[in-house]
This record gives structure tokens, C-alpha cells and sequence, in this order.
């Protein structure tokens, strides 16, 4: 269970911390074509930067930052573009997932068509892995929270 | 006695499966059956197919897409069935 700590060194270090985990978060993802990383790393670090923020703070003051209904459509905006540029392929009558299609829609070459597609479905991986991880984190943290106010109520 | 015997059979098993480990390629030998078969191809064509310095995304990504987009479902699931399991008791509360 998370409390509401008052701790302004905690606090302060958290609020510092955030805008660098993210930004490395963003490296992590972008750097995945040349070194290791991806979307699963970068998400999972993005999602770290939520839960800092939920620790050092509270569970509302995460929530205020990254609502309950912006994070259910992030879960499902991130599969919806991973399934989405593969199936865009298939109006270009390519197999699906082949991205070499996208040379019809972005004016490049089919090599870098499919280097670009790499990146949009990165793009997708990293959104729902960052939406979902700190969909269960809240939803653990709080129902937590709430079986122990149930308690104390009926004790 | 009971001890005992589990003791023989987890030697037993243990020794088995290092006879078995006796057949294995060696480590990192490039003619093994696993790096043989499709591996030279991907390592040979991933920056000349698909402009991908690191062989190990465009594999992730493009070769194995189809593995990749349903680790992302897997992920999605997951995370929709933490909702579904925890967030009745609060439905019921209010």
C-alpha cells in the first residue's frame, strides 16, 4: 500500500527524476534500431517514471497526471497501431505485417518503408506496455488500499 | 527411506540428462543445426532488406512481426484481466 508521505528530499528527487526517466525512455525506444532496447524497454521505463511518481507522491496525484480512462485507451491505442500498420499492408495487396508496403504512403524506398514500419510498431509495443504496466500497478496499489479501509471499517 | 530413494531418483535424472547434454553442439560452434538454418540469412540480408543496423529488432519486428503483435496482445490481456479481477470489489462498493 502506498501512503501520503511527506518527505520534501523524496518528493523533490521524484519530481526531478521524471522528466529524465522519460526522456531516456524515449532514447531507449528511438535507439532500438541501432542498439539494444525497443518498445518493451522503453515502455517499461516510461511506465517507471508513472509509478515514481505514484511512490514519491500518492496514487491521486498519478491519476490526476494520467487518468484511469487516457490509460485504457492508451492499452488499446498501442495494439490498435502495432495491427494497424500491418494491416494497411494488405490494402497495397502485400502480406500482412510486410512494411515494405508503406512506400506507397511515405515517400521512400521499400528498404526504409520497412525500416520506418519497425518504428510505428515499436511505437504501438511501447504505448501498451507503458498503459498496461501502470494500469496494473494502480489497480494492485488501490485495490489494496481499499480491502484495508474495508477492514478498519468493520473492525 | 522415502528421502533416500527421491535422492537416488534426482541423481538418477540428473545423470541422465548430463548424458544427454553429451550429444549437444558446442557452445557458440557456428555449424550447429540452430545457427545453420535460417540464422546466416538474417544476419546477411537484415541491412540490406531492411536498413536495420541491429539484427536482433528486425528479427523482433519484421521477420517474427507476428510473434511481436501477440506479445503485445499477451501484454493487453494481461492487463485487461488485472482490471477485470480487481476492480469488481469496487464496483460492488459503491
Amino acid at each position: 500500500m502506498v501512503r501520503n508521505l511527506d518527505d520534501l528530499i523524496i518528493r523533490t528527487c521524484a519530481r526531478l527524476m521524471v522528466p529524465f526517466l522519460q526522456i531516456y525512455s524515449l532514447y531507449v525506444y528511438v535507439h532500438g534500431h541501432t542498439s539494444p532496447g525497443g518498445g518493451f524497454q522503453g515502455g517499461c521505463i516510461m511506465a517507471a517514471s508513472f509509478i515514481l511518481l505514484a511512490v514519491a507522491y500518492d496514487i491521486g496525484e498519478a491519476k490526476r497526471r494520467f487518468s484511469e480512462r487516457l490509460n485504457a485507451i492508451f492499452c488499446c491505442l498501442g495494439v490498435f497501431i502495432y495491427v494497424g500498420t500491418g494491416a494497411v499492408a494488405l490494402i497495397f495487396s502485400a502480406n500482412f505485417l510486410d512494411y515494405s508496403a508503406w512506400q506507397h504512403i511515405i515517400p521512400v524506398g521499400p528498404i526504409m518503408a520497412r525500416y520506418y514500419g519497425i518504428a510505428m510498431i515499436e511505437l504501438g509495443v511501447e504505448i501498451t506496455v507503458m498503459a498496461v504496466m501502470v494500469s496494473i500497478f494502480l489497480d494492485l496499489v488501490t485495490a489494496g488500499e481499499q480491502e484495508a479501509v474495508l477492514e478498519r471499517d468493520h473492525d | 527411506m522415502n528421502r533416500l530413494l527421491s535422492l537416488c531418483i534426482t541423481a538418477l535424472a540428473g545423470l541422465l540428462l548430463l548424458y544427454g547434454v553429451e550429444e549437444f553442439p558446442r557452445w557458440g560452434d557456428p555449424l550447429q543445426p540452430a545457427s545453420a538454418h535460417v540464422s546466416p540469412r538474417y544476419i546477411e540480408q537484415t541491412i540490406p532488406e531492411t536498413g536495420v543496423p541491429n539484427a536482433v529488432t528486425s528479427v523482433l519486428a519484421d521477420y517474427r512481426g507476428y510473434d511481436t503483435m501477440f506479445e503485445t496482445s499477451v501484454i493487453f490481456t494481461a492487463g485487461v484481466a488485472v482490471m477485470m479481477l480487481l476492480r469488481r470489489s469496487r464496483g460492488k462498493k459503491s
